[in-house]
């Protein structure tokens, strides 16, 4: 496995070499603090004026993540730079020629890259979590809470499974451009108009986003979902394993 | 050492590399030549394993590529197209590619030295000239101290410097008994490095032959001369039995006699010579009568190619895209 290692390498070297893996993810984990403070300090200022239903079932830990749902798309930029990259700029025909085995390459690359996604997103969901907290005042809740500590890392986990899932997108796609320019408004608009059109509210339940976020709520809202956390995020790493596939299989059978 | 056999590749219907055979030796320079668009980069990306040939097969010492164990320390290649990214530097570039087939980090500095761009290793490679980026090419191929290097048109676009440079390298490089394989569409430049000689056209192989016994074979070479006595010259070639041939300004061209032998003539015959040269045939003219038959993109000097030959535009886009 010597030959496995000196790709993980190489690829770490090729990931920490680039200014675009800097601001993807500085930015994405920033964008993500920010607005889930701004948008916890809005909602314990409004609080009392909120409807009786919503403040029934009102879950601290959730509003904490208000920022994810723009901080996912950093998440996607990321995903779909590391890998897209190689083919915008020429780079896939060095990165070939040096590792011939191209589900070592593959597989090699997205490991590290995920690897450095989980940290980031595990660190970002974290201080989310207590920096949201220390301004929900008296509606804050504890890391120690029943199903808390499970959100916080799950959020982690949801932001390294999108960014996965962009990675296997953009080995499908080849082209950033077009990556992009699918994902993002898939994920920042459609996802969420079909998930509120009554027509569509069902399918759309299984979409990768709206499956995952599930990992991310304490309280239980009934909001008709046929899984709980666990296999919601299980439906969203399926679709993740999905695109891998897709990805792995288009680069064994094409001309680099 | 490389071996093709019968390597074949098809773009949908378009047929861009058409069973090639042949064997490139180590310890010499071989050219590699063919005008544009007759496989010459198709053939040097399926040695590489980055294209897949449609039949066939290739070899390098004796193995596919995908078998090579890390493949840069077998082959280096340096291919036509700019291949790394802008945004590294040209150091982190050499680096990965080293980690990635366990090479030492200090043969980055090693191979940068000897291309000459330690100085500016640590910039990004976007402000690089097209001389500089050729140069980082080298370094790659170098990178691994490979018995086999390819070169996929390694003088575009460099100055005089970094031409004579590169052509020294190459010689170096098989004179240490390496396999040195260098593309090409300018015949001129092969004749100044190559030692033997793969041409081909439209996919096809048209010549496998020394450097040498292509020159001896299509070069003509003839003396010229030039006289203000044009009467009494071909009398006195005519009298000693030698064809002359008159062209369009006035000179004589002999293909027949050494340019000694015709000046002692002249003298004998008490011809005033205003020229007496032996000239040859150029090689580029060689090349192109070896290729005018496949050339796949013809200057027409105004005269529309034949209208059934020519595809609707766009006509052709999904045959391009194929395979």
């Amino acid at each position: 496995m010597a030959a496995t290692a000196a790709v993980l390498r190489s690829e770490w070297t090729k990931i920490r070499s680039v200014r675009s893996t800097v601001w993807t993810l500085s930015l994405a984990a920033v964008i993500t603090v920010g607005l889930g403070l701004l948008i916890s300090l809005l909602v314990n200022n409004e609080f009392d004026k909120m409807p009786l239903t919503e403040r029934l079932t009102f879950d601290p830990t959730y509003t904490s993540f208000a920022g994810m749902g723009i901080g996912q798309l950093l998440m996607i930029v990321f995903g779909v730079l590391v890998v897209s990259n190689e083919y915008s700029t020429g780079m896939i025909r060095s990165s070939l020629a040096a590792v011939p085995q191209r589900g070592r390459f593959l597989f090699g690359k997205i490991t590290v890259a995920t690897a450095l996604a989980l940290v980031v997103g595990e660190v970002t969901s974290f201080v989310s979590f207590f920096v949201g907290q220390s301004v929900l005042g008296g509606h804050r809740t504890q890391i120690g809470s029943p199903g808390v500590l499970r959100a916080v890392v799950g959020g982690g986990l949801y932001m390294t499974l999108m960014a996965v899932f962009a990675m296997g997108c953009a080995a499908m796609l080849r082209s950033p451009l077009l990556s992009l320019s699918i994902l993002m408004p898939f994920f920042f608009l459609i996802s969420n108009i079909l998930g509120g059109v009554s027509a569509t509210k069902k399918i759309a339940r299984y979409l990768p986003d709206q499956a995952g976020q599930k990992i991310m709520m304490v309280v239980t809202r009934n909001d008709g979902r046929p899984y709980g956390p666990w296999l919601g995020l299980l439906i969203m790493a399926a679709w993740v394993a999905a695109a891998l596939v897709g990805g792995y299989a288009l680069l064994k059978k094409r001309d680099a | 050492m490389i071996e093709l056999r019968a390597l074949t590749k098809h773009f949908g219907e378009k047929v861009a590399v058409d069973h090639l055979t042949f064997t490139v030796r180590p310890g010499i320079v071989t050219g590699f030549l063919g005008p544009n668009g007759a496989g010459k980069s198709t053939t040097m990306r399926m040695m590489l394993g980055l294209d897949r040939p449609t039949a066939g097969d290739v070899r390098i010492d004796g193995k596919h590529y995908a078998d090579l164990h890390d493949p840069l320390t077998n082959i280096g290649a340096l291919l036509e197209a700019k291949a790394w990214h802008p945004g590294r530097s040209a150091y982190h570039h050499l680096l990965c590619l080293a980690q990635s087939n366990r090479i030492p980090a200090q043969r980055v500095h090693e191979v940068l030295d000897t291309v000459g761009l330690t100085s500016v290793a640590k910039k990004r490679t976007k402000g690089f000239s097209l001389g500089m980026g050729q140069r980082l090419g080298i370094a790659a191929a170098l990178l691994g101290d490979p018995r086999v290097l390819l070169f996929d048109e390694p003088v575009n676009g460099l100055d005089p410097e970094g031409i004579h440079w590169i052509r020294n390298l190459m010689k170096g490089l098989a004179a240490q008994g390496r396999t040195v394989f260098v593309s090409s569409h300018l015949m001129s430049e092969m004749a100044l490095t190559a030692d033997h000689l793969v041409v081909i056209g439209q996919g096809r192989l048209l010549a496998d032959t020394s450097m040498a016994e292509f020159i001896a074979r299509n070069s003509r070479a003839f003396v010229r001369i030039r006289t203000p006595q044009p009467e009494a010259l071909r009398d006195a070639l005519h009298t000693a039995g030698i064809t002359a041939v008159a062209s369009a300004d006035g000179t004589f061209e002999v293909c027949d006699a050494q340019a000694a032998q015709l000046g002692e003539l002249a003298a004998e015959h008490r011809i005033v010579l205003h020229e007496l040269s032996p000239q040859r045939a150029s090689l580029e003219e060689a090349f192109m009568r070896l290729t005018a038959e496949t050339v796949e993109y013809h200057a027409h000097d105004g005269e529309p190619p034949p209208e059934q030959d020519r595809p609707a535009w766009g006509e052709g886009w999904r045959q391009g895209r194929g395979a």
